[in-house]
């Protein structure tokens, strides 16, 4: 059967039932456009959401002091835990699954920090080389803190965009010499960072020459690392081997939650995931339900649609029709109807997304509400799909018209 | 070209068995012009249907042009419904979203013609009922006598062995019914076979053969 030849009894038909066709597209575009506004504004919801864990990265594991709470092997509670090189030293080479790791050392009181006749208070941190990864810093200029600065204690600094604003006149801090409590260090490096706007308010030495500086040679106030490709039950081992080495090292027990409080920062974006799991769950169910009505409705409008031309059909079937080019018509008439429908509901909804994403900024809760072409090839389907499913039981009760009834005189 | 032997039909009406045809036998040649009377309810339209192929007798065997019409799948029944025959309603029975001309080039649409041959052929079809100026008009534009015609040409554009008209008069005036008979004995003097149901006797005695039937049987076939 020529498909155009097909093509043309349809519009035929469907122009002659302008009513009908008209309310049963409208029925397959709203749920269609339900279903990808949902799903779009689902992804924008994790775009919201993500974009608050773009400031550090995601698989960090971060490590702090803290104060023993059980009394352990006669050591009573109430003890400070504070960590040392070997601390660091101890985890980066015994703990599984450490990828990027660092130290901080930060350097208190009033950190003052003058370059020629103009000075600030800005945040003080020594840090090994790894931190540039950690806290997702970009350079703009220069380098940051690499291993020969920790070796020869270098007296160097890499400072954030904010601090080059405040001090200098000309942004061209590299190679100048600025002071901080009274120490000279030379600049050579510049960053921002996407994350946090406080973040380009901060100076980063090595280390090494802080905790020389600050005559505190191996003490260390803070740890993170990543695990790199770990699954999250790896992250949570990982987290667990370092509680137990840290207990060993400094004596607390190793149920203590507060003595050395460790964060993983899957756990949080692990939250989130399961949330949007769920979130999808809803959408897929919602949106299922959606264009299950849809579907029922075009299915009961063709179902009528067979019904009013049964008297039509009767007369196809006594001059020659098969019950096949019967079905084939009925059904090819169904989808055509969805996928028209479908795409009407489509684009609006595409376009309305559009709408959405060029005029609601960027906030934490809705950020690039958008649908992917997976989602479009998978709507194209289920249109086709659907719009078959609607057709095909109407279709064969058309096919299974007897003629001789449906001719007799009216 | 038709043979029938001991052809039976009855419908189910609640717990009735309604004797449609009583065990019929009838022999139609090639190139016959036929009608068959009978009163209201005594089977005509049951005997048309089947030798049309749109209902199956009960028992019996029915012979079309040497082929046995029997246990055909619904698919072969419609090819030939589709190529030997053509039918004439009383009703017309003409689709009534489509012109003149779609509706006369309807049955090559399940030919597979392409669009524009089975649109030539049927213009020829309308010309030849003398309806070539309304091949653009719908149903709803035609008199009746028009439509008639219209489904008579849809009838014929297979150029069919066997053309089976119900009461194709019984819905127009005499004078529309005469140039209906004057298409069929046209279209049976070039050789085609028509059977005919009518209660008209007129209608009748312009063919060349009447088949009388009550309660499901033939009781008289007189050759005029
Ligand atoms: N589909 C059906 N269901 C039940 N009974 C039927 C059916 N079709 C026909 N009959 C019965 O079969 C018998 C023959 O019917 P048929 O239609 O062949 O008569 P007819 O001679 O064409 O009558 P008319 O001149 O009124 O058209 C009638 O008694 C009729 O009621
Ligand atoms: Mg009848």
């Amino acid at each position: 059967m020529n498909v155009f030849d097909s093509l043309f009894e349809i519009s035929e038909s469907l122009r002659t039932h302008k009513t009908r066709t008209v309310l049963a597209v409208l029925t397959v575009a709203w749920g269609i456009f339900m279903l990808v506004l949902l799903l779009g504004a689902g992804r924008g919801l994790q775009n919201g959401v993500e974009l608050q864990f773009k400031d550090d990265a995601v698989n960090s594991i971060r490590i702090y002091g803290g104060k023993t709470t059980i009394d352990y092997k006669g050591l009573p509670r109430g003890r400070s835990i504070r960590y040392e090189n070997e601390d660091y030293e101890q985890i980066r080479s015994n703990i599984e699954h450490v990828d990027k790791i660092s130290a901080r050392y930060y350097v208190g009181g009033d950190s003052t920090v003058r370059y020629g006749k103009q000075q600030a208070a800005f945040d003080i941190r020594g840090v090994h080389p790894d931190h540039l990864y950690l806290e997702k810093t970009v350079l703009s200029a220069g380098r940051y803190i690499n291993e020969n600065d920790l070796t020869e204690r270098r007296k160097v600094a890499v400072v954030g965009a904010k601090v080059v604003e405040r001090l200098f006149e000309q942004p061209a801090p590299l190679g100048k010499m600025i002071a901080i409590n009274g120490i000279s260090y030379q600049v050579v490096g510049v960053f921002t960072d996407d994350g946090s706007q406080d973040e380009e308010e901060t100076v980063y030495l090595p280390i090494t020459t802080a905790q020389l500086v600050y005559a505190e040679p191996v003490r260390l106030h803070q740890m993170t690392y990543t695990v790199g490709d770990a699954t999250y039950q790896q992250s949570k081992e990982s987290e667990q081997q370092v509680r137990e080495l840290l207990a060993q090292r400094k004596n607390f027990s190793p149920n203590d939650q507060r003595a050395a409080r460790i964060y993983n920062n899957l756990d949080e974006y692990k939250k989130v995931t399961d949330l949007f799991y769920w979130v999808r769950v809803f959408v897929a169910v919602v949106g299922v339900g959606t264009v299950l009505t849809g579907v029922l409705a075009v299915s009961n409008i063709m179902v009528i649609s067979v019904a009013e031309r049964r008297r039509e059909i009767g007369i196809r079937k006594a001059i020659g029709a098969t019950p096949g080019s019967i079905t084939r018509l009925i059904v090819l008439e169904s989808v055509i109807v969805t996928v028209i429908a479908g795409y009407i509901g489509l684009i609006s909804s595409l376009g309305l997304l559009e709408l959405l994403k060029a005029t609601v900024p960027e906030n934490e809760y809705m950020y690039q509400p958008d649908v992917n072409t997976f989602v479009v090839v998978a709507v194209t389907l289920l249109v086709i799909v659907s719009g078959t499913l609607a057709g095909y039981l109407p279709a064969r009760r058309a096919a299974a018209i007897d003629p001789v009834q449906a001719l007799q005189p009216s | 070209m038709i043979e029938l032997k001991s052809i039976a039909k009855s419908y189910a009406m609640g717990e009735h068995q309604v004797r449609a045809l009583v065990g019929t036998d009838l022999f139609i040649g090639a190139g016959e012009f036929v009608a068959i009377q009978g009163s209201s309810g005594s089977g005509k339209s049951t005997l048309l249907n089947i030798l049309g192929i749109l209902d199956s007798p009960d028992s019996g065997t029915y012979t079309l042009d040497g082929n046995l019409i029997a246990n055909l799948s619904a698919r072969d029944a419609a090819r030939y419904r589709n190529r030997f025959i053509g039918f004439v309603f009383q009703s017309f029975n003409l689709i009534h979203h489509k012109s003149a001309l779609d509706n006369v080039a309807l049955p090559l649409y399940y030919q597979n013609v392409s669009r524009r041959k089975r649109h030539k052929i049927a213009m020829e079809y309308l010309e030849r009922v003398g309806l070539a100026d309304r091949a653009t008009h719908k149903p709803s534009e035609l008199s009746g006598g028009q439509s008639q015609r219209v489904a008579i040409a849809r009838a014929l554009i297979t150029q069919p062995a066997l053309l089976l008209a119900d009461e194709p008069t019984g819905a127009l005036d005499t004078q529309t019914g005469e140039q209906i008979m004057s298409l069929f004995r046209d279209v049976n003097a070039q050789g085609m076979t028509v059977v005919l149901v009518t209660h008209e006797r007129e209608i009748a005695e312009q063919t060349q053969r009447i088949i009388q039937l009550r309660d499901g049987d033939i009781i008289r076939d007189e050759r005029l």
